[in-house]
C-alpha cells in the first residue's frame, strides 16, 4: 500500500489549468522528487496534498484511505518555498505553538522541541525572536517546525535554498534519517543535482501535466543515447567501422555512440582488434538536468494565461 | 475546536504581554486625567495678573468696576498714557464720556499683550459696571441688593421623571447625554483600534508568509475566527481594566473631598430619600456633588455596562471580520490597505456623526433607524441607551437592534471568511472589487 496515492487530480483556476490530470504514488519510506519549471503547478499540487486547496476533480488517498484534511493534516509536515514564521514571537514558544496546532499535547510538544533543538544545537535560541536570526538559521528552525510532530509525510519545497553546505548536509542527513524511520518525503525543487543525490523516484510536471514518472535510474536508462566514454592507448585518429560513431575526442579518451544492433562488447572487441589497450570504458548516462532541459525546452518558458472553457 | 483555542490563546497572550498594551491601558487614561487636570490648573494658576491704569472721564467707574487679582484697576489720577508702564501697569484704559443711546469707543493701549481671555474679562467688567451704574441711577437699587434677591429666589429645583405607566423614574438628561456620548465614542474608538489590529495581524501573517504554514494545519476560517476572538478578548480586557481604573480614580477623588462636605451631601440625600420635597439648602459645593451623585444613582449602570459589552462585541465582530478580509487581500503595500479600508472606515465615521446627533435627539427617526442597522447600531444605540430602557429605547427596538447586529456579524464573518480564505494565499496583483465579490459569493 502506498503512503500517498494521487489519482487524476485537477485544479483549474479562472485563467489557468494549474494542475491538469496528474496521478502518482509515493511509497512509504521513499524520497520522492517533484520537479518542474517555475509555474508548472507544483505549489498548487502540494497545496491540494496538504489540504489547503480542494481539488476540482480526482482523488487523494492517504494511507489507503480517502484524504481528510482535518484529520490527516496532523500527519503531514509542509515546508513551503516561501518561508514564514511569526517575526515577533519567541522561537521556543513559536515551535511549541506550531507543534500544538498539529495536534501535539503541551508536554509532548515541549519535549519534541527540546529534542530537536538539542539535535540541531539551537538551545540558545529559545528566547530569541525570528528577527534576530540569520536567513540560514531561520531556515533550520523552519525545518524543525516542519518535522516536530513526527509526520508520516513530509513535503519540502526547496529545503536547501539559502543554506551553507554544512547546514545543507545536516538537513540532508535528517531527511535520510526520517525516510529510514518510515516517513515518506516529497521533495520539490529545480536543483537537479540534489534530486539525483537524494530521490529514489521522481515525477516531472510542466504546464500542469505530468510528463515524466519513474525511478532516477530508470529515467536515465530511458533517456540514454548509447553514449560511452573510452580511454585507450594508442588512440588512432579515425575509426572507420560500422559499430560506433565518434562524437568527440581528446588526447587519450573518446566519446562515442554505439550504433543500432551493436553492444558495448562490440566496441571493446574493435579496440582489442586494433591493438589498443583499453584503460576505461563507461556508459555515459544523461544527467537529470539534461533530461529536464530537453523535456521542458521548446515549450514556451512562461505559461501563457488562457481562458478556461470549463 | 481545540485548535481555535490555541489560536485565541496565542493572539491574546502575545498582545497582553506586549508593553504597548500595558502602556495604552494604564498610561492613556492617566494621561487624559493629567491633561484635563493640567489644563484646569494652568487655567487657574497660569493667568497673568494685570494692573490697568484707568483714565475715566465719567467719574463713576471707580465705584462700579470690580478689581481682583487677575485684573486690577488703578484709578490714581497721576497715571496717564505716557507714564503707565513706569508705574507698573500693563495697559491704560481710556474711557471718554459715555452717552446713552450712542455707541462710544473706549480704548485700551498696551505695551504688553493681555491675551484674549483677559480682554474678554475686561470687556465684561466694563459692561457690567455700566449696567450696575444705570440700574442704580434709574431705580436706586444697588448691585448687592439685587444679588441678595437672586440668592433668596434660588428655592426651586427641577426634577425630570420618565413616565413608565405604574411608576415614574427619576431621570437625568444631562448625565444621559454625557454617558451616551462617552459610550458611543468609546465603541467608535475601540472598533477602530481593534479592527485595525485584526487587519495588521492578518497582514503580518500574510506578508511574513507564515499563513501558508498555519493553513496547512488549520483551515483558514478558524484561523481568522481565532484571531478575531483573541484580539476582541484583549479589547474586552482593556475595557474592564479601564472600568476598574475609573472606579479607583473616583474612590481616590472622593478621599480628597472634605469630610464636612460629605456629611452635608449625606444629609441632603437623606432628606430626599424621606420624600422631603423641601430640600435642605447646602453650600454650593455640596449642592454640586449632590446633583452629580444623584444623577449617577438614577443611571442604570448594570444596563449600560451590559449593553456596552454586547454592542462592543457585536460591533467589533461585525467590523473585525471585514478588516480581516481587507488584511487578507492586500500585499506589502500599506497604501493598498488604505484604499481598501475606506469602505469600512466610512460607515464607522458616519456612525459617529449620526451618534453625535442621536445623543441630542435620542427619539428622532435618524437615531432610531441608525440604531437598527448593524453598520451603525453599536455606536448609535449606545448613545440612546443611557436615556433609559424602555423610556428612551423601547424594548422591541433594543431587541430588534441586538438581533440584527447578531445576524449582521454572522453574515459579515461568513462573507469575510470566504474572501480571507482566497486572499490569504494569494500574492501579486491587488484584486478588484469584482473579484472579491466572486470570492465571497461564488462557490
Amino acid at each position: 500500500m502506498s503512503m500517498l496515492e494521487v489519482d487524476h487530480l485537477k485544479k483549474y483556476f479562472t485563467t489557468q489549468k494549474a494542475v491538469d490530470d496528474i496521478s502518482f504514488k509515493v511509497e512509504k519510506g521513499s524520497i520522492f522528487g517533484l520537479l518542474g519549471p517555475n509555474g508548472a503547478g507544483k505549489t498548487t499540487l502540494i497545496r491540494m496534498i496538504t489540504g489547503i486547496f480542494n481539488p476540482d476533480e480526482g482523488s487523494i488517498l492517504f494511507n489507503g484511505k480517502k484524504f481528510n484534511a482535518d484529520e490527516d493534516s496532523a500527519r503531514i509536515g509542509y515546508m513551503p518555498e516561501e518561508r514564514g514564521l511569526y517575526k515577533k514571537m519567541k522561537i521556543g514558544e513559536q515551535a511549541i505553538y506550531l507543534a500544538r496546532l498539529k495536534g501535539l499535547s503541551a508536554t509532548d510538544a515541549l519535549s519534541q522541541v527540546k529534542d530537536w533543538f538539542i539535535r540541531f544545537e539551537m538551545q540558545s535560541w529559545w528566547n530569541k525572536k525570528i528577527e534576530d536570526l540569520s536567513k540560514g538559521m531561520a531556515q533550520k528552525l523552519q525545518f524543525v517546525t516542519t518535522v516536530l510532530h513526527r509526520p508520516e509525510l513530509v513535503i519540502l519545497d526547496e529545503p536547501f535554498s539559502g543554506l551553507d553546505p554544512v547546514n545543507a548536509n545536516l538537513i540532508k542527513d535528517e531527511i535520510f534519517r526520517l525516510a529510514s524511520n518510515g516517513a515518506s518525503i516529497i521533495f520539490s525543487t529545480h536543483r537537479m543535482e540534489q534530486v539525483e543525490e537524494i530521490c529514489s523516484q521522481i515525477i516531472l510536471i510542466n504546464k500542469g501535466k505530468k510528463i515524466l514518472d519513474g525511478t532516477v535510474s530508470n529515467i536515465k536508462q530511458e533517456f540514454k543515447e548509447n553514449l560511452f566514454r573510452l580511454t585507450a592507448s594508442p588512440l588512432p585518429s579515425n575509426f572507420p567501422n560500422s559499430v560506433f560513431e565518434m562524437i568527440s575526442k581528446n588526447e587519450h579518451s573518446l566519446t562515442l555512440r554505439i550504433k543500432e544492433g551493436y553492444g558495448p562488447n562490440d566496441v571493446l572487441r574493435y579496440f582489442i582488434d586494433q591493438q589498443s589497450t583499453v584503460f576505461a570504458f563507461t556508459e555515459m548516462l544523461p544527467a537529470l538536468n539534461e533530461i529536464f532541459i530537453k523535456l521542458v525546452e521548446g515549450t514556451s518558458l512562461s505559461r501563457q494565461f488562457q481562458p478556461n472553457q470549463s | 475546536m481545540k485548535k481555535i483555542g490555541l489560536i485565541i490563546r496565542r493572539e491574546y497572550l502575545t498582545r497582553i504581554r506586549n508593553k504597548t498594551f500595558l502602556l495604552s491601558t494604564f498610561l492613556l487614561p492617566l494621561m487624559i486625567v493629567l491633561l484635563i487636570a493640567g489644563t484646569v490648573y494652568l487655567g487657574i494658576k497660569g493667568k497673568t495678573n494685570h494692573r490697568i491704569a484707568v483714565v475715566d472721564q465719567n467719574g463713576y467707574f471707580k465705584d462700579y468696576l470690580k478689581s481682583d487679582s487677575s485684573l486690577y484697576f488703578d484709578f490714581s489720577p497721576a497715571l496717564d498714557t505716557l507714564n503707565y508702564t513706569e508705574k507698573n501697569c500693563s495697559a491704560v484704559l481710556i474711557i471718554p464720556i459715555l452717552q446713552e443711546g450712542e455707541k462710544t469707543v473706549y480704548r485700551l493701549k498696551y505695551k504688553k499683550q493681555l491675551g484674549l481671555a483677559s480682554i474678554n474679562d475686561l470687556e465684561n467688567r466694563i459692561n457690567s459696571a455700566i449696567t450696575d451704574h444705570l440700574i442704580f441711577t434709574r431705580t436706586n437699587i444697588t448691585r448687592s441688593r439685587l444679588d441678595s434677591v437672586r440668592v433668596a429666589s434660588d428655592i426651586a429645583v427641577l426634577q425630570t421623571f420618565s413616565d413608565e405607566g405604574k411608576k415614574a423614574v427619576a431621570s437625568s438628561q444631562g448625565s444621559a447625554y454625557g454617558i451616551g456620548y462617552a459610550c458611543g465614542f468609546l465603541i467608535y474608538l475601540l472598533t477602530f483600534i481593534y479592527g485595525a489590529a485584526v487587519m495588521r495581524g492578518v497582514m503580518e501573517e500574510k506578508t511574513s508568509r507564515v499563513a501558508e504554514v498555519i493553513v496547512s494545519s488549520v483551515k483558514p476560517f478558524p484561523l481568522m475566527l481565532g484571531k478575531i476572538i483573541g484580539i476582541g478578548a484583549v479589547g474586552l480586557t482593556q475595557f474592564l481594566l479601564w472600568i476598574g481604573l475609573i472606579f479607583m480614580l473616583v474612590m481616590v477623588a472622593q478621599a480628597f473631598i472634605p469630610h464636612e462636605l460629605m456629611v452635608e451631601v449625606g444629609n441632603m440625600q437623606k432628606a430626599n430619600a424621606m420624600g422631603n420635597v423641601q430640600m435642605a439648602k447646602g453650600s454650593d459645593a455640596a449642592q454640586q456633588i449632590y446633583s452629580v451623585t444623584k444623577s449617577f444613582q438614577n443611571t442604570n449602570f448594570y444596563l449600560i455596562i451590559g449593553c456596552f459589552i454586547y454592542y462592543f462585541i457585536g460591533g467589533y465582530l461585525f467590523y473585525a471580520s471585514l478588516f480581516a478580509a481587507v488584511g487578507s487581500v492586500v500585499n506589502e503595500d500599506p497604501q493598498e490597505a488604505q484604499s481598501l479600508m475606506l469602505p469600512i472606515t466610512m460607515p464607522i465615521i458616519f456612525s459617529f456623526i449620526i451618534m453625535s446627533i442621536a445623543v441630542q435627539d435620542p427619539g428622532g427617526s435618524l437615531a432610531v433607524w441608525a440604531s437598527m442597522i448593524p453598520f451603525s447600531s453599536p455606536i448609535v444605540m449606545m448613545a440612546r441607551i443611557p436615556y433609559g430602557v424602555p423610556s428612551g429605547v423601547p424594548y422591541w427596538q433594543l431587541l430588534l437592534s441586538m438581533a440584527l447586529l447578531a445576524g449582521g456579524f454572522l453574515f459579515s464573518t461568513w462573507m469575510a471568511g470566504k474572501i480571507y480564505r482566497t486572499g490569504i494565499l494569494r500574492y501579486g496583483k491587488k484584486p478588484s472589487w469584482k473579484m472579491m465579490w466572486k470570492w465571497a459569493f461564488k462557490n
